[in-house]
C-alpha cells in the first residue's frame, strides 16, 4: 500500500476515535438517546477490512456500526446527525446509532438483532450470484453472533450455494458481558467455519496492515468464485458494551493491558518507523479532531425531522388506506 | 386454485428475469403442494432453488436478494414454519424501508400455506394470519378465489414491498373462472363477492368458501347476505365493509383463526368506531375454538368454523 493510502487509513482510525469520544460526551449530555455502542479499540478491523474492498463490494455489519459507516465513506456529519436523530442523518433520524446505511456507498446497514443480518448477507451474495456479477458481500459480526442459529444457517447456505460472501468475525472477546469462553463451545471462532468446510484464518485485529493484507487476500479469493471465506480478527473494545455498562465482567488491569496495544498507537509507530514525520501525523490527528468537531456542530445545527416523517416510508409504494 | 397460483408464478417469471423461487422442495420435488410442478425443468436450478430446511436462511436470503434488486418468491412449506423465521418476517423485512429512511426496498414475496382440516396435528394446522397482519411495513394477502389468487400474486411479485401471501391447504382443488387475458388485482382492496341486503358477512380465504355456502342456505330461507371478502389483511380496506354495514346494520365476521385477538376483533372494532350509529345488533364472530387443533377428524372439525355456525350467527344478529 502506498504511503498516502496508509496515511488516509490513519486519518480514518483517528476520525472514528475522535467522533466516538464526542458522541460519548453528547450521550452524557442527553443529546443522544437509546443505545450507543462505541467502536473505540476496534478501529483497525473495519479500517483495514474496508480499505481492501473494491467499490462494488457490499458491506453489512452489526449494531457497532459508526466506524464501519465512516470507513465506507459516509460523511462524519451524517453519522453524527443520525446519532442526534436529525433529518440530515444517514437514515433521516429514524434509525439511530445502530442503523447507519448508505447503499450508494455500498454500506448496507448496521443491524441490531444479533446474528440477524447474516442470512440477509447470504441473500445479498445470492442476488449478486444470480445477477452474474463479481461483487463480494462482506459481512461483519461479533463473536456473540456465532452462537445463534442464524450464523449456522447462513454459513451452511453460503457453502452449499458457493455464495460470494466474506464472513468477518470481530472477536472482541465478549458478547455483551459474557466472555467467549463462557458462551462458545470452541474458543477459536474460526473453528466453527471448519464445520462447514469454509476456509478460514485467525488474524491480529489490532494491526491495521495485517487486517488489510488478510482481507485483501480473502476478498479476492471469494471474488475468484471459490465460495465463502471466514476471517476472525482478534480485537478488544476499550469501552463498555454500550454506554452505562458497569463492566463487572472484566477487571481494569485487563483493559489497561489491551490499551497498551492501542491500534492507533501501533499504526503510528509503524508509520514513524517508515519515516513518516511526527508533524505529518500530528496534522492528520488535528484534521480528524476538526472534522469530528465540525460534525457535532453540523448535527446540532441540523433540523429535527418533520412530524409528517412519522408516516413516511412505511411502504415503498402508495398503499390504499 | 393451484393452477391459478402456478400461472401467476410462471407468467411473472417469464415477464421479469429478476423473479426466482426458493424454498424447501420447490424444485426437484415440484413443491409439496405441487404448485411449482414442472418449474424446475422449465426454468432450471438457478431460478427454482431447493433450499436446506432452514427457514431463517430461506427468508433471510430472500430479503437480502430483494435488497440488491432481485424479486425472490420464497415458499414456506407451511405457515407454521414461519415461526422459525419470525425475526425475518416481522422484525426485518417490514422494518428495513422505514428504519433506514427509505434507502432500502424489499420486493419479496413469501408464499405460505396455512389452515386446518387435514389432520396434521396442532403444530401443522394453524391459521395465524392475524399475527402477521399486526406489523406495519408488511403486506398480508390471503385470497379466497382462483381469480383473486392469480391477480393478487402477480401484483405481490411486482410490489416493491414485502408481501406475505397466505394460501389455504384445503383450497387447492377449488374451481373458479380465471380471466384469459393478462391482469393484476391491487393489494389492499376488499371486494363484494356476493351482493345482499339483510346482513353483512365479512370474511376472507377459507371463510369465503364457507360463507358462500352459508349464504346459499340462508337465501333458501329468504335471507340475503352480502359477503365482503377482505383479500388483504394489511393494509386493511374497510370501505366496502362500512358501506355494506351502513346498509344492513348487522354483521357477522368469519375467520378460520382463533377468535381472540383475531381478524374479527379488528374488523368489529373498526365498525363500532366508524359506524356505531348504524349498529342494530351486536356484531358476532365465527372463528376457531380456542384449542390447539387435535388430530382426530371429528374433534378437529368440531374446532373449526363450519357452515352451520355461520348460518346460526346470521340468524342471531337478525333476531
Amino acid at each position: 500500500m502506498k504511503k498516502e493510502e496508509q496515511l488516509e487509513l490513519y486519518y480514518q482510525m483517528v476520525l472514528i476515535r475522535r467522533s466516538e469520544e464526542k458522541a460519548a460526551e453528547l450521550y452524557q449530555q442527553g443529546k443522544i438517546g437509546g443505545f450507543l455502542h462505541l467502536y473505540i479499540g476496534q478501529e483497525a478491523v473495519s479500517t483495514g477490512l474496508i480499505a481492501a474492498r473494491q467499490p462494488q463490494d457490499r458491506v453489512i455489519t452489526a449494531y457497532r456500526d459508526h466506524g464501519v459507516a465512516l470507513n465506507c465513506g459516509i460523511p462524519a456529519n451524517e453519522v453524527m446527525a443520525e446519532l442526534l436523530g436529525k433529518a440530515t442523518g444517514t437514515s433521516k433520524g429514524k434509525g439511530g446509532s445502530m442503523h447507519m446505511a448508505d447503499p450508494a456507498r455500498n454500506m448496507w446497514g448496521g443491524h441490531a438483532i444479533v446474528g440477524g443480518h447474516l442470512p440477509i448477507a447470504s441473500g445479498m451474495a445470492l442476488g449478486d450470484q444470480y445477477a452474474g456479477n463479481d461483487n463480494v458481500t462482506i459481512c461483519m459480526f461479533g463473536d456473540g453472533a456465532t452462537n445463534i442459529g442464524f450464523f449456522h444457517e447462513a454459513l451452511n447456505l453460503s457453502k452449499v450455494w458457493k455464495l460470494p460472501v466474506l464472513w468477518v468475525c470481530e472477536n472482541n472477546q465478549y458478547g455483551m458481558g459474557t466472555s467467549v469462553e463462557r458462551a462458545s463451545a470452541v474458543s477459536e471462532i474460526r473453528q466453527k467455519a471448519e464445520g462447514y468446510q469454509i476456509p478460514n484464518e485467525r488474524v491480529d485485529g489490532m494491526d491495521v496492515m495485517k487486517v488489510y493484507e488478510a482481507s485483501q487476500k480473502a476478498i479476492e479469493w471469494v471474488r475468484a468464485g471459490n465460495g465463502p471465506y471466514l476471517l476472525e480478527f482478534i480485537t478488544y473494545r476499550f469501552m463498555g458494551h454500550s454506554m452505562g455498562d458497569p463492566e463487572r465482567y472484566r477487571d481494569k488491569q485487563e483493559v489497561e493491558r489491551w490499551k497498551e496495544g492501542d491500534p492507533i498507537g501501533i499504526f503510528r509507530k509503524q508509520l514513524t518507523a517508515k519515516k513518516v514525520a511526527a508533524k505529518t501525523l500530528d496534522e492528520i490527528e488535528e484534521r480528524a479532531m476538526t472534522d469530528a468537531l465540525n460534525a457535532v456542530e453540523f448535527a446540532e445545527a441540523s433540523p429535527e425531522p418533520e412530524l409528517s416523517e412519522l408516516f413516511a416510508d412505511i411502504y415503498a409504494e402508495e398503499v390504499h388506506k | 386454485m393451484r393452477e391459478a397460483i402456478s400461472q401467476a408464478l410462471m407468467e411473472e417469471m417469464d415477464r421479469d428475469p429478476a423473479v426466482f423461487i426458493l424454498g424447501e422442495e420447490v424444485g426437484v420435488w415440484g413443491g409439496t403442494y405441487a404448485v411449482t410442478k414442472g418449474f424446475y425443468d422449465k426454468y432450471g436450478p438457478e431460478r427454482v432453488k431447493d433450499t436446506p430446511i432452514a427457514e431463517n436462511a430461506i427468508i433471510g436470503a430472500a430479503i437480502g436478494a430483494a435488497m440488491v434488486g432481485q424479486r425472490p418468491v420464497a415458499e414456506l412449506m407451511t405457515i407454521n414454519f414461519a415461526f422459525a423465521a419470525m425475526d425475518y418476517i416481522v422484525n426485518q423485512a417490514p422494518k428495513l424501508h422505514y428504519m433506514f429512511g427509505g434507502q432500502f426496498k424489499v420486493p419479496m414475496v413469501i408464499r405460505a400455506v396455512g389452515g386446518g382440516g387435514r389432520q396434521l396435528g396442532a403444530t401443522h394446522s394453524q391459521t395465524p394470519d392475524a399475527i402477521f397482519a399486526h406489523f406495519p411495513g408488511l403486506k398480508v394477502v390471503s385470497p379466497g378465489t382462483p381469480e383473486d389468487a392469480k391477480g393478487l400474486l402477480k401484483q405481490a411479485i411486482r410490489s416493491d414491498d414485502p408481501v406475505l401471501f397466505i394460501e389455504h391447504a384445503t383450497m387447492y382443488q377449488v374451481r373458479g373462472d380465471v380471466p384469459d387475458e393478462e391482469y393484476t388485482i391491487p393489494i389492499g382492496k376488499s371486494k363484494i363477492q356476493r351482493p345482499g341486503s339483510d346482513v353483512t358477512i365479512v370474511t376472507y380465504c377459507k371463510g369465503l368458501e364457507l360463507s358462500m355456502k352459508a349464504a346459499d342456505e340462508l337465501a333458501g330461507q329468504g335471507i340475503q347476505a352480502e359477503i365482503i371478502d377482505l383479500r388483504t389483511l394489511r393494509p386493511l380496506d374497510m370501505e366496502p365493509v362500512l358501506e355494506s354495514f351502513k346498509k344492513t346494520n348487522r354483521a357477522v365476521i368469519v375467520e378460520e383463526g382463533w377468535k381472540s385477538y383475531g381478524v374479527g376483533a379488528e374488523v368489529a372494532s373498526r365498525i363500532y368506531e366508524e359506524a356505531f350509529d348504524y349498529v342494530d345488533a351486536p356484531i358476532l364472530r365465527v372463528a376457531q375454538k380456542e384449542v390447539p387443533l387435535p388430530y382426530n377428524r371429528t374433534l378437529e372439525q368440531s374446532a373449526l368454523p363450519q357452515v352451520p355456525d355461520i348460518v346460526a350467527a346470521v340468524k342471531e344478529v337478525l333476531k
